[in-house]
């Protein structure tokens, strides 16, 4: 499949499966399609920065970035916290399905093979943690200027 | 004596709202902070000046600086419930905007659980399949949409299993294990029937609406937030997940092939 194929293939894919995972964790139906376009927008860019190379953890560190973000601008946008489009958006990134693997490894006796896949779950988890926090503290040192600017053309 | 009795009364009925607003959002996943931040603000807006706030999840205590008074609520069992969160979350701004006032959030958060709509099970078992199907496609990283049919019904299957089982037992463990054991029989009977080729990837999409990654992620972000103990206890609970999972796989695995 030609690469331009298959971004479009992973597009689709990630959006739809938010917005059906979206609807197993009761997300307010006003809030489906955006949930869509956030888990669209995290998982493209996790896929494009894998795709160039740059390797697993900057990777999904910087899809969580850009999700916490969209995140934000859809709260702001539908007047909605944004934990609800943070958690589905989430569903593509998440190494839930490697720690079920890393399990599988290890009870069927592949120890080698599991512990990678348990360093993976713990490194994959900790970037999206690390990017979530990256997030929230750009967003806050932003607020933070928009509101001493504000305060100084009050003053002036 | 009178007035004191009934302040009293009112710092007990505002207390009592902030563990019931806390209960709900942790019984249905959100992160710890958030939960802090909203039980303060509710205490705070009602009046109450100095509330003294610790959470974990599977028990909250509020209590105030200044007086011997304490309330502690429990949390047995926690799901992902997105819109009961949204709506806690909604109540305490109204009330902090002045909206509504105490009396009508303390109704109110007492209402969330009978008056919040969830989806027909019909439609979130259509969630579960396609969400299975296509994280099959992207996990898997082989572009094999033949095996998308099989994978959405094991997915529905492990999903349907799961849902019924939760309402006898409350024991987490047995729930994932067996609907995890419902998953692979499917994938295994598909597979054996000529519905699909890889069985691997068959079950990967099809417990994929059972694995714990969101918790395993929230729990992480609790530890980086300083909630060590949630996010321990959370942690905990997201690896005894995916323990109960991969047993129930690992015992196809290991017994039918």
């Amino acid at each position: 499949m030609p690469l331009w194929l298959q971004f479009f293939a992973q597009a689709a894919l990630s959006f739809f499966a938010t917005m059906a995972f979206a609807l197993c964790i009761n997300v307010p139906r006003r809030a489906l399609i955006p949930c869509g376009w956030s888990g669209l927008l995290g998982w493209m860019v996790y896929w494009v920065l894998w795709q160039l190379g740059t390797g697993r953890m900057l990777a999904n560190a910087a899809g969580a970035v850009v999700l916490a973000f969209s995140g934000v601008l859809f709260a702001r946008h539908y007047k909605m916290p944004a934990i609800i489009f943070n958690i589905p958006g989430l569903f593509p990134l998440v190494p839930g399905a490697t720690a079920y693997q890393a399990v599988r490894e290890l009870v069927l006796g592949h120890i080698d093979e599991s512990m990678r896949l348990v360093v993976r779950v713990l490194l994959v988890a900790g970037s999206i943690a690390v990017g979530f926090m990256l997030a929230q503290l750009l967003g806050e040192f932003y607020s933070r200027y928009l509101r001493a600017r504000w305060r100084r053309r009050r003053r002036t | 004596m009178e007035i004191q009795r009934q302040v009293a009364n009112y710092m007990e009925q505002v207390m009592d709202a902030c563990i019931l607003a806390g209960r709900l959002m942790i019984a249905n996943g959100s992160e710890m902070y958030r939960v802090e931040d909203t039980m303060r603000r509710i205490a705070q807006n009602a009046g109450l000046k100095e509330p003294v706030i610790f959470t974990t999840p599977t028990g909250i205590f509020v209590g105030l600086q200044d007086r011997p008074l304490t309330s502690l609520g429990t949390v047995t069992q926690r799901v992902l419930n997105i819109e009961k969160i949204s709506r806690v979350n909604n109540l305490s701004r109204e009330f902090a905007a002045g909206q509504i006032d105490f009396y009508q959030l303390y109704a109110a958060l007492r209402d969330v659980d009978r008056a919040t709509p969830t989806f027909p099970l019909w439609l979130q078992c259509i969630g579960a399949a396609v969400a299975s199907a296509l994280l099959m496609i992207i996990f898997a990283g082989q572009y094999d949409w033949l095996d998308m049919p099989l994978a959405a019904v094991s997915g529905t299957a492990g999903y349907l299993v799961a849902y019924y089982l939760g309402r006898f037992t409350k024991v987490y463990f047995i729930t994932q294990t067996v609907a995890a054991l419902a998953c692979g029989i499917v994938a295994y009977l598909g597979v054996r029937l000529g519905l699909g080729h890889s069985i691997d990837n068959i079950i990967l999409g099809g417990v994929m609406p059972l694995v714990p990654g969101v918790v395993l992620t929230t729990s992480i972000r609790d530890l980086l937030a300083g909630d060590l103990l949630s996010g321990i206890a959370r942690g905990v609970e997201a690896i005894l997940s995916a323990i109960a999972i991969g047993v129930g796989i690992a015992l196809i695995f290991r017994f039918l092939m």
